[in-house]
């Protein structure tokens, strides 16, 4: 069965004639559309991936600064001190103000320009048809709108750096009142914060729509790989949780540029005036609208990364995933619920115990099927000879990392335990935990496994295990102290980590080792970037399915797949996802489209 | 999940090529463009929880400060925007039967009513800020028009309804002007013949669009307005 080809030789609007290469569909098309404006789901997904390790790298960078401060506090920094302006670094000092701003935006860059486009906008993106047997995504126009809308979001707010007084300092929460009376950069991120949602929600109809309408004769719903599952959940928590903050952007900036005080309490004394505001709103609003987001967003940061791993993990051990159903039903279950459990992280507001119970108790049941994804799993592996490739160490890595990650995360769910430990370095510990040695191992393992689906050539194994166990080593490194300190009472967003404090005495010693390995880890990621780029020319030459997966992805020839088309022949889907090591079977997988 | 049947036929024109048959592509984009009103929903939502936590908080003052509002204009406004609704109703069905003609002039008198309803707005706020309505710290109501002595609505927090006044129907107007945009554009494309019983999806999509700018205006009217 193939599409028909004679309309494509006709086909004035796609190139002409003469730039057809072959008899099939692909037309050779111009740079700035094959590589700028693209509108292939694949070079899109390239574009979001290094895009959003560029952006990982700059939040990195921010944070790397502020260990400085937390290890030395005010000591010049050294090397790199002078580059700094007089507003943010007199004389290589960090002064509060620009720590504040390098907080606020190394949160929000992590979040909505690193972690997320690149397990959403990168990996959906490039995997997602190719795993469901369609030749592009449903609207390849709006991908390649979303891909840029959210580019402008990034420069947005790098640019607010440099407008005066410098980026947004209120926390990437952005609370009122503090956010509603802070300066110009706080503007600046409300507006990169409208071109981000707009990215997303332009991405999630067209995964939604991709996914239902474009799957291969024969991909059933109970075909689809887990992976596909994980984008499709994400996909609707994106759509449904985007548009309630994207409002309450609206009415922030409304609150900042004309005046209303939809956030802004009657009364307000800043400094000791008494500010000039209309009055009678509501900073409580504000966090609702926010957290009615912002929970649903932590499970788009670990889906994805669960779903890249349930992958590797079925390839690598050569076995079915342990209960792919239950699985996928607890994905659903998962994705209901996250809607109904924001205000946990609320629970110092002052709410009535009638409220606090309920969300107590959605909170302590949304960990179950989180439990029951991690056990599926951990149960996996049981019984496998297990190849120990490198993105199998990445993703064997996640699964301890995201169980300390979600089991610290227990005691923030029940108010008694949550009050004392509120904003402290605990729940900075905690969340790290899940998604940096959690989500950003498993996006690591990704690239990993599904580099040669891009290049046709495989990352170089050696280099990879030294990034492996430094990442993995200097990660908790310096999340694990996190807890002892958080713990001790030492709050998050100090200027000086804590050293100003009695009570924390015991524990500020920490900062400096926590700060070492913070550096040492960038150091570690030196080899990753240099294998990235190197391996692009230089790698070693792979076949189109080197790892022996089962996946539609790895049936798409020649690798990578010709734009718009990806497979010759639509593929017809006669089996579930991961039939590894089937008993009196030629060979120990069977790729989904064998008969 | 596509059709396991063979396409050899000729593809038409407006087929994309990743797409199976033109059924396929119809409901991708219809159901995309649903996709897409549900976040327009929620996006709405957050704004009617705002109305609604302030509506609790000072109800008085909230029922008070709509006697400013005149109910015959948005009255008006409502009935043009239902009539808009029609039209775009009736284009969808010229298209399907192949009206040329009837379908341009369905969706021209779709824009019309629908910069009617812009220009009403306009009075609407200029009338306003002539007075000192304005959302926020600004809030100086003074001088009297239409019967209404407006310096007598300056309690406290009267601020508080003309700023959600202000923000809701502001972000509603934005999306009757983008439905203008899209308007001229679908006219454009329908003059030149672009559309036919087999291939209607933009004018279907946008009228869906357009219906969802309707409903929207049904709720913000009683609520601002009425009650």
């Amino acid at each position: 069965m193939t599409y028909g080809t004679e309309r494509e030789m006709t086909d004035s609007v796609s190139g002409g004639d003469e730039s057809v290469h072959d008899v099939h569909r692909y037309h050779e098309e111009p740079f700035w559309r094959k590589y700028i404006f693209a509108t292939d789901h694949k070079m899109i997904g390239i574009q979001y991936a290094l895009t959003a390790l560029f952006f990982l790298l700059t939040g990195f960078t921010f944070m790397m600064l502020m260990r400085w401060q937390l290890a030395y506090p005010g000591q010049p920094i050294p090397l790199i001190g002078w580059l700094f302006s007089d507003d943010t670094m007199p004389g290589g000092v960090m002064v509060p103000e620009f720590y504040n701003q390098l907080g606020a935006m190394h949160g929000t860059i992590m979040v909505f320009l690193g972690v997320v486009p690149l397990a959403v906008g990168a990996f959906g993106n490039y995997i997602v048809p190719l795993q469901i047997g369609a030749p592009d995504m449903a609207f390849p126009k709006l991908n390649m709108a979303s891909y840029w809308v959210y580019f402008c979001g990034g420069v947005v707010m790098l640019a607010s750096f440099f407008v005066p007084a410098g980026a947004a300092k209120a926390g990437w929460t952005s609370y009122p009142p503090l956010a509603n009376i802070e300066t110009m950069g706080q503007t600046m991120w409300l507006i990169g914060m409208m071109f981000l949602i707009t990215s997303s929600l332009l991405g999630a109809v067209n995964f939604l729509t991709t996914i239902i309408q474009l799957r291969a004769p024969g991909m059933s719903y109970f075909r689809m790989p887990f992976f596909v599952w994980a984008q499709f959940v994400t996909a609707f928590l994106l759509l449904l949780a985007f548009p309630p903050l994207e409002a309450a952007a609206f009415l922030q900036l409304a609150d900042r540029l004309i005046g209303t005080s939809f956030f802004m309490p009657s009364g307000l004394v800043v400094s000791g005036q008494v500010l000039d505001i209309a009055g009678g709103g509501s900073p409580l609003l504000w966090q609702h609208l926010f957290w009615f987001l912002a929970h649903p967003e932590v499970y788009v940061l670990i889906l994805p990364a669960m779903g890249i791993v349930a992958e590797i993990i079925a390839n690598n051990t050569r076995k079915p995933l342990w209960g792919y159903k239950l699985m996928v039903y607890s994905l659903l279950f998962l994705g209901a619920m996250s809607f109904i459990v924001w205000a946990h992280h609320m629970f110092i507001t002052g709410m009535g115990t009638t409220m606090g119970a309920f969300f107590q108790v959605t909170t302590m049941i949304i960990s179950i099927p989180s439990v029951i994804i991690l056990s599926g799993l951990f149960l996996s592996l049981w019984g496998a000879s297990m190849r120990f490739t490198t993105p199998m160490l990445f993703a064997l890595a996640f699964l301890p990392m995201f169980g300390i990650g979600g089991l610290t995360g227990l005691p923030l769910g029940l108010a008694p335990t949550d009050i004392p430990l509120h904003d402290t370095m605990y729940v900075i510990g905690h969340f790290h935990y899940i998604v940096a040695p959690g989500t950003i191992l498993a996006l690591f393992a990704g690239i990993y496994y599904w580099y040669p689906k891009v290049t046709g050539r495989k990352l170089n194994d050696f280099w990879g295990r030294i990034h492996f166990w430094g990442t993995f080593i200097c990660m908790n490194g310096i999340f694990m102290p996190m807890f002892i300190q958080g713990l001790a009472g030492v709050s998050r967003r100090l200027y000086d980590g804590g050293a100003t404090y009695d009570f924390a005495a015991n524990v500020v010693q920490y900062n400096e080792l926590m700060s070492i390995f913070a550096w040492v880890l960038a150091l570690a990621q030196i080899p990753f970037f240099i294998n990235f780029f190197l391996s692009i020319k230089k790698g070693k030459e792979v076949d189109d399915n080197p790892w022996k997966a089962t996946t539609l992805e790895w049936t798409a020839t020649p690798t990578p797949p010709l734009p718009h088309v990806n497979f010759e022949t639509v593929p017809t889907v006669y089996r579930g996802p991961y039939e590894y090591s089937v008993p009196d079977s030629d060979s120990d997988f069977t790729p989904q489209n064998q008969p | 999940m596509a059709e396991a049947s063979t396409v050899t036929a000729d593809r038409p024109k407006h087929l994309h090529p990743h797409f199976v048959s033109s059924e396929q592509q119809f409901d991708a984009a219809k159901m995309g463009m649903w996709l897409f009103l549900v976040t327009e929903i929620l996006l709405f939502s957050g704004l009617f929880v705002a109305y609604t936590v302030f509506r609790i908080w000072y109800p008085e003052v909230f029922s008070h400060s709509a006697e400013l509002l005149d109910w015959r204009l948005g009255g008006l406004n409502t009935i043009v925007l239902l009539a808009s609704s029609l039209t775009v109703a009736m284009g969808v069905h010229y298209a399907q039967t192949n009206e040329r003609k009837k379908l341009v002039r369905a969706l021209i008198l779709t824009i019309c009513f629908a910069a009617v309803f812009m220009i009403v707005k306009y009075f609407e706020y200029t009338g306003k800020f002539a007075h000192g309505v304005f959302p926020g710290v600004n809030f100086d109501p003074h001088g009297t028009a239409g019967g209404h002595d407006y310096a007598a609505y300056n309690i406290p927090f009267a601020a508080q309804f003309f700023s959600i006044y202000f923000v809701m129907t502001g972000v509603h107007g934005l999306h009757v002007l983008i439905g203008i945009g899209l308007f001229s554009w679908i006219v454009i494309r329908a003059n030149k013949g672009h559309f036919s019983s087999e291939y209607y999806t933009p004018v279907e999509i946008t009228g869906l669009y357009w219906h969802l700018v309707d409903i929207i205006w049904i709720f913000l009217f009683p609520l601002l307005y009425l009650i």
